[in-house]
């Protein structure tokens, strides 16, 4: 949190309610913002209170080892969330997660409500991690969820259990999957909970997604803006023929309709290009561009006024 | 450990679900006057807000779901998480907008 030893908690409160709002996830767009958020609250947790911010001052970085204040587990392995909040002061009620495998991990936790008899089971959450393509195609998935339960002995265990799921085509970012019956037990077979599933995108290397829609940097020649020319363009799709228009300037948009997401209605496919140049790095090149520079009398400033 | 072979559907809340108030406050693990509240605070609309069973659209889950973080993590009042959620709104139209766009239909 950037807070020097001597800081009064007061200005503890003050730091860490103006990072935790610029980092809030549901705030923030900064790429990084679940992971800072977690770390911020994570420094609070220990220095809001007196005893546990003696400790750590005593202990260093090593006060994890130490017997005054245990994170809990899963605390840095993503995303908790159940009844609420980013953040989770009370460690008891951290008494699951889930984690995923294939390549990507998710975890939540139950909430184990103390407070009466639930007849129906309750309804769970937890956050998945999928590709663009299986919102392009519709995709089944295996994914195995972890939870500790509460064993005969009273002591917790390790519960895990494996769902193949249909992730439905056209899905977004953030959006809600519901898999019926897959929460908590209830007292009978039909009664169980539902399970949430929050989605999020694994980062593509080739496409950048908003919502619906999806755009693609597309490198391309000088001559290809200037003159106009069809290439091919690849889109999550497959390969298209692009047809750029003449005279276009580097940075532009194109949109290819509908192909974005295909949701209800379905989003566009934005290819941004960028020009790139061939580098001056023989004497033929060398040749041409000088060439340009005498027969072109070109001035991309004349708007500057020089 | 159970072992399920067969797939499950996996349903989109936002474009195929409408929930009632029973629904809504369960799957958040909030009391029913809570949401109540939230929709006298003009946060939550029902689709039918003029009946006696009130429905929401599957989008009200995870606005449900942004104010409850927004009031455990930041301290937020209804009015202020309302404010929030409006801003998120706003931001996200201003985004689509930010550059010109040029339309090319190419086949």
């Amino acid at each position: 949190m950037g807070i020097k030893r001597d800081a009064t908690q007061d200005d503890i409160k003050r730091v860490y309610r103006k990072l935790a709002r610029k980092y809030h996830p549901d705030v923030s767009k900064e790429p990084d913002a679940e992971v800072r958020f977690k770390e911020i609250g994570e420094a609070y947790e220990v220095l809001k209170d007196p005893e546990k911010r003696a400790a750590y001052d005593q202990l260093g970085s090593g006060w994890r080892s130490g017997q005054e204040f245990q994170p809990p587990p899963g605390w840095n392995q993503g995303f908790e969330f159940h009844g609420g909040g980013f953040t989770q002061a009370d460690t008891s009620e951290f008494s699951s997660f889930f984690e995923a495998l294939f390549g990507s991990r998710f975890n939540a936790n139950r909430k184990n409500r103390h407070d009466g008899f639930n007849v129906r089971g309750e309804d769970t959450h937890a956050k998945i991690l999928i590709e663009l393509e299986d919102s392009y195609h519709g995709a089944t998935r295996t994914i195995t969820l972890q939870h500790t339960e509460i064993g005969p002995d009273g002591r917790p265990q390790i519960k895990k259990r494996t769902l193949n799921v249909r992730i439905p085509k056209g899905v977004r970012q953030g959006q809600l999957i519901r898999l019926v019956g897959q929460g908590s037990p209830g007292v009978d077979q039909n009664s169980a909970g539902d399970l949430y599933l929050e989605v999020a995108f694994q980062p593509h290397s080739l496409y950048k997604v908003e919502e619906k829609d999806v755009s693609l940097e597309l490198p391309v020649t000088p001559w290809e803006v200037a003159l106009g020319a069809t290439i091919k363009v690849p889109t999550p799709t497959g390969i298209v023929d692009l047809k750029i228009p003449a005279g276009i300037q580097s940075g532009r948009k194109l949109r290819l309709k509908e192909r974005g997401i295909p949701a209800h209605p379905p989003g566009d496919l934005y290819i941004i290009l960028q020009v790139v140049l061939p580098p001056a790095d023989s004497e033929q090149a060398r040749i041409l561009y000088r060439e340009m520079e005498q027969k072109l009398a070109f001035n991309p400033r004349t708007k500057l006024g020089v | 450990m159970t072992i399920h072979h067969n797939v499950i559907d996996g349903i989109i809340v936002e474009d195929n679900m409408e929930l009632s108030l029973g629904e809504l406050s369960r799957i958040c693990a909030v009391n029913a006057e809570w949401i109540v509240s939230l929709v006298e605070e003009g946060i939550l609309e029902p689709i039918n807000i003029t009946s006696k069973r009130w429905y929401f659209s599957g989008t009200c889950l995870r606005r449900v779901q942004i104010i409850q973080r927004l009031q455990r993590d930041l301290d937020v009042n209804l009015a202020g998480a309302a404010l929030v959620l409006q801003l998120r709104e706003e931001i996200e139209i201003l985004r689509t907008r930010l550059s010109t766009v040029i339309s090319n239909d190419t086949e």
